[in-house]
């Protein structure tokens, strides 16, 4: 039961970090791709009508793991207390900026405004969730009751008395923004046409060997760091599928690119981001919180919630989400196509 | 101060703060239904003008509502830790439903009512409006089921670790107490929406601007002002007035400033609680009242707070009274006006009356205020029970957080509501200046392009 509940958290936050994943990599390279107003308002139009539904999966994971784990989420809630709430405050100001910058369409002081505040926003929430799923790998100081706080940081290192910030989760920070920005351009490059199209193409060309080495660096940081990770992978040797498949959808992200095959390109990205936090997942397992000293590690099974809670929740859960699926399949088709420069909202 | 004392006083501004704006959309969703339907029974695109003009409205309160909800689940973690893993195998079990079986409806359809309407055509995007409504409604549900839950815990087990586990499914989903929260509750949301229609129609009147929407708003928000306020006291106030008495009698004692235990005890209409001599002073009181309106007969026995030992106490009696006399106060005169406003309808006499008009525009905060103090009623009235009977207040919070970090976060939250606040009014000002049939003409514009 622990483990159905396990795999269905971790499906839904790769679910949330590829959809919300491409509005917040939108975001990122928002000054790249769009150069003047006109096109900075189709950027913000190409992600208008779907970033609240995108960001609702942050909401419904964020619910389903309080059910499911509750000694997990009041242990990481109030453990990561303040980058949680600067979080919040980033998610506050990047709605603001999508959602208030058409309100004066013909500003041109108020457009520019949030412009820059949806950038910096999603900028810093890609960083901002990199670094705190390298807190996760990492593992956090965790005491006999199942709690801990960290401040934002300490002495960068990565034992001892630890930050939210050190050399490694930084590190993944970094990891986090780079996809995201490759994750958002490809999304910006399938939903705009002619000079956005070839410039969000070539965000994705130029970012993709970014994205390699830093790929490639965190793998090296997390053997390092947590070396623990990999048991798992030997003894489920089909575990090694997974970074067969980060390396496959990386490789494909560039051949789609160079292809002008938009749509596939941003298939590949999204495989990426599934595996990179697939391939996390599957190590971490049965951790979900994995503490300095192992002894206090919150596992699936200290951390689950009732039986009988966990089984009724198995019922309408899955109407919900394909409900749900529903609700987007009618808005993306609503809403397909590109989005044209100078249109009106 | 203390952690506990800065984690409360965070978790009731962001939830008081954010309670503003869905009271608004949930009050909205149902009327642009309304209007929705009119525009297409009666073939009438004045009502589709309206209901676009107050679909812009409702937009971006929408949006206000969304960034100020999202920090109210993230702040069970965050704030209180320690509550979270006791309980957080129930509640956290509505809350979960709420984003899968509300929030999924409400973003998308959202999305599509505001954008969608040239796209979609008249009747899917009645349809979108529709679920729209249905959305911010059954969000509504859950979280009205989840403090149901809280005020009065049925349906769990306490387990080996000491943490509450969920035995029963429907008690939580269908909690009697929430059966009756949500009908006043959702009435009260409904009086905020259908009062702000008003009150902007009577400006438009009075200011003699589009005066022929201002009619429509006056029409259209004073009918359901009136069914909607009366609804408020009977049947839904009067219904969970009575689950209070029944299930924390002490919170009815100190919601009325009853001191003493009294046969026949009466209501006070006025009067400062006292607590130190434990009195009403200055009070002003229906005598037997009380007695008749909670058991039905005027000399029924109704225990005030020396019933009850003084550990069980609210413990901020004199806010919880006033709080609940400013509700009903504001609820009785709501009901006043209304009649008279609906009955000059009637009459075809309200739209030269510039007294009731006035009346009507000045009104429309009042609603706002009615709503607060009807959940500090019910959250002030919990005190000191975090889970009524079961988990005190002062042990949930996270131990581990400590109070100089709240207060960083408190007063960040002060500053970032404050430029919301700022936001919200200036576009809120901005829309009024447009008005509904300024949006027409741009609308068509766009559609001639």
């Amino acid at each position: 039961m622990e483990l159905i509940w396990f795999m269905i958290v971790a499906f839904m936050l790769v679910c949330y970090v590829i959809l919300d994943g491409f509005d917040i990599g939108a975001g990122i390279v928002h000054y790249f791709v769009g150069r003047n107003d006109a096109e900075r308002a189709a950027v913000i139009r190409s992600i208008g009508p779907v970033w609240d539904g995108n960001e609702v999966w942050l909401l419904a994971t964020g619910g389903t793991l309080y059910f499911a784990f509750p000694a997990l989420y009041a242990a990481g809630f109030s453990g990561f207390y303040l980058p949680l709430i600067m979080v919040l405050w980033l998610l506050i100001m990047r709605a603001a900026g999508i959602e208030l910058r058409h309100q004066l369409e013909h500003n041109q002081m108020w457009t520019a405004f949030w412009d820059f505040v949806f950038a910096l926003a999603s900028i810093l929430l890609a960083i901002f969730f990199g670094a705190a799923l390298g807190n996760v790998i990492r593992g956090v100081p965790l005491n006999a009751e199942g709690y801990f706080f960290e401040p934002l940081f300490t002495h960068w290192g990565t034992t001892g008395e630890t930050g939210i910030l050190d050399w490694f989760t930084v590190l993944s920070g970094v990891v986090a923004f780079v996809a995201l920005a490759v994750h958002g351009a490809n999304y910006l490059a399938l939903k705009t046409e002619g000079e956005m199209n070839e410039r969000s193409r070539m965000v994705v060309k130029y970012g993709w060997f970014a994205l390699v080495a830093v790929t490639i660096a965190s793998l090296g940081a997390v053997m390092y760091v947590r070396p623990t990770l990999l048991d798992n992978y030997y003894s489920l040797p089909i575990g090694w599928l997974i970074p067969i498949a980060v390396a496959a959808s990386l490789a494909a992200i560039y051949y789609f690119n160079g292809k002008g095959n938009d749509k596939a390109a941003f298939l590949s990205s999204s495989v990426y981001l599934a595996m990179m936090l697939g391939g996390a997942v599957f190590g971490l397992y049965p951790n979900v919180l994995p503490a300095l000293d192992p002894a206090y590690s919150l596992t699936v099974h200290n951390a689950k919630a009732g039986e009988y809670g966990l089984s009724v929740a198995l019922i309408w859960w899955p109407i919900g989400i394909i409900i749900a699926l529903c609700y987007y399949r009618f808005l993306f088709k609503t809403f397909k196509g590109k989005v044209v420069v100078g249109e009106e909202h | 101060m203390e952690a506990n004392t800065l984690d409360r006083i965070q978790f009731a501004f962001t939830i008081t703060y954010h309670y503003i704006f869905p009271q608004l959309t949930m009050g909205l969703a149902p009327l642009i239904v309304i209007f929705k339907t009119l525009a297409i029974k009666k073939n009438d695109e004045r009502w589709n003008e309206v209901a676009r003009f107050w679909g812009k409205i409702l937009g971006i309160t929408f949006l206000f509502g969304v960034v100020t909800g999202i920090p109210m689940e993230f702040q069970f973690g965050t704030n209180w830790a320690v509550f979270s893993k006791y309980a957080g195998g129930v509640i956290g079990q509505t809350l979960a439903m709420e984003g899968t079986f509300a929030f999924f409806l409400e973003s998308s359809f959202i999305g599509l009512f505001l954008f969608g309407e040239k796209r979609l055509g008249q009747k899917l995007h009645w349809l979108s409006a529709f679920l729209l409504f249905v959305g911010t409604w059954l969000s509504g549900w859950f979280i009205i089921a989840t403090n149901a839950w809280m005020q009065h815990p049925i349906g769990y087990e306490v387990a080996a670790d000491g943490s509450v586990h969920l035995t029963s499914f429907w008690s939580l989903v269908l909690n009697p107490w929430a059966i009756y929260q949500y009908m006043h509750n959702m009435g009260g949301a409904f009086v905020t929406g259908s009062f702000a229609v008003a009150a902007l129609g009577a400006f438009y009147v009075l200011s003699k601007r589009q005066v022929e929407y201002g009619k429509l708003f006056l029409k259209a928000g004073v009918i359901a002002g009136c069914i909607s306020s009366i609804w408020m006291l009977f049947p839904s106030g009067d219904l969970q007035g009575r689950m209070v008495a029944k299930h924390q009698p002490v919170t009815l004692a100190a919601m009325e400033g009853l001191f003493h235990s009294e046969e026949g005890a009466g209501i006070a209409i006025i009067g400062q609680p006292d607590m130190e001599k434990k009195r009403l002073d200055n009070s002003i009181i229906i005598p037997n009242a009380l007695s008749f309106i909670t058991y039905q007969r005027w000399d029924a026995h109704v225990r005030g707070l020396d019933a009850f030992p003084e550990d069980q106490h609210p413990d901020n009696i004199p806010l919880l009274y006033y709080s609940f006399h400013i509700m009903v106060g504001l609820g009785t005169i709501f009901i006043a006006i209304m009649i008279v406003a609906a009955f000059w309808l009637w009459r075809g006499r309200l739209y030269d009356s510039n007294w009731l008009l006035w009346i009507l525009m000045l009104l429309f905060p009042f609603p706002f205020i009615a709503n607060t103090v009807g959940w500090m009623v019910a959250e002030l009235g919990r005190q000191p029970w975090l889970v009524y009977g079961l988990f005190r207040t002062e042990h949930g919070a996270s131990h581990m957080v400590s109070s100089g970090n709240v207060m960083f976060t408190l007063l960040g939250f002060f500053g970032m509501y404050t430029v919301l606040t700022l936001l919200y009014i200036f576009l809120m000002l901005r829309c009024i200046e447009h008005g509904a049939d300024e949006l027409g003409i741009s609308t068509q514009q766009e559609s001639n392009l």
